[in-house]
């Protein structure tokens, strides 16, 4: 379950909608995940591209690592521009109990983070600026640059 | 042939190369100048799968794209 929207976040329709798309699953446990862009070095806000058929592999090998614990994951992110106190990501992880879901939120949006096929860009002074400092290297990256 | 795609901040429009493996790719793409730092930092998928040698072969058809560093959320 994995949703891509252009633009900002509708974020209270989308936690209810996951809210009520569980409601009789007999899920103990929904712990949500909002980011919401804040006001810092005077940008105006972010901007997102995102690497599709990579994205839905990754997500579907956490979805697989999720139902190991009879959990599910759900996440909606934004493509294109979100703009201060908007919010561009939203993950949340359903579970019998909720020990399973906090662990697994934790371990899910830090491996987002690290590998999910998504560039973020600053708005700033009307140019739209790749976040490279604060971008991760995928594991594994440089093997083209090696010299023989 | 094998297209080569550059994703995300890589402004790049993609190539068609006539080559058997990813260490050919990686002698090509190291003669231009303004992919070294590219070259340095992203990862490497064939067909969107990430691979972690330059011993991978690439047949007629296949799509290889560099993955630059990540920041979603």
């Amino acid at each position: 379950m994995l949703y891509l929207y252009e633009g900002a976040l509708n974020v209270p329709a989308i936690l209810k909608d996951w809210y009520e798309q569980e409601s009789g699953s007999n899920y103990g446990a929904y712990i949500p995940f909002v980011g919401t862009v804040r006001s810092e070095d005077g940008i105006d806000g972010l901007s997102f591209d995102i690497y599709e058929p990579i994205l839905k592999s990754w997500f579907r090998a956490w979805q697989e690592r999720a139902k190991e614990k009879g959990a599910i994951i759900k996440m909606a992110h934004s493509r294109g521009d979100v703009m201060l106190h908007e919010s561009s990501y939203i993950a949340a992880v359903f579970s019998p109990k909720r020990g399973v879901a906090l662990e697994l939120i934790d371990l899910f949006v830090e491996d987002f983070k690290a590998s999910a096929p998504i560039w973020k860009y600053d708005l700033k002074e009307g140019k739209r600026v790749y976040a490279l400092e604060r971008s991760t290297a995928i594991q594994g990256s440089g093997i083209l640059g090696v010299q023989k | 042939m094998v297209r080569v795609e550059f994703l995300g901040p890589i402004q790049k429009e993609p190539l068609e190369l006539d080559i058997t493996n990813l260490s050919q790719l990686a002698v090509i793409l190291q003669k231009d100048s303004e992919l070294a730092q590219w070259l340095q930092n992203s990862a490497v998928a064939v067909n969107d799968t990430l691979v972690a040698s330059l011993n991978h072969v690439l047949k007629n058809g296949d799509k290889v794209s560099l993955l630059p560093p990540v920041c979603g959320g």
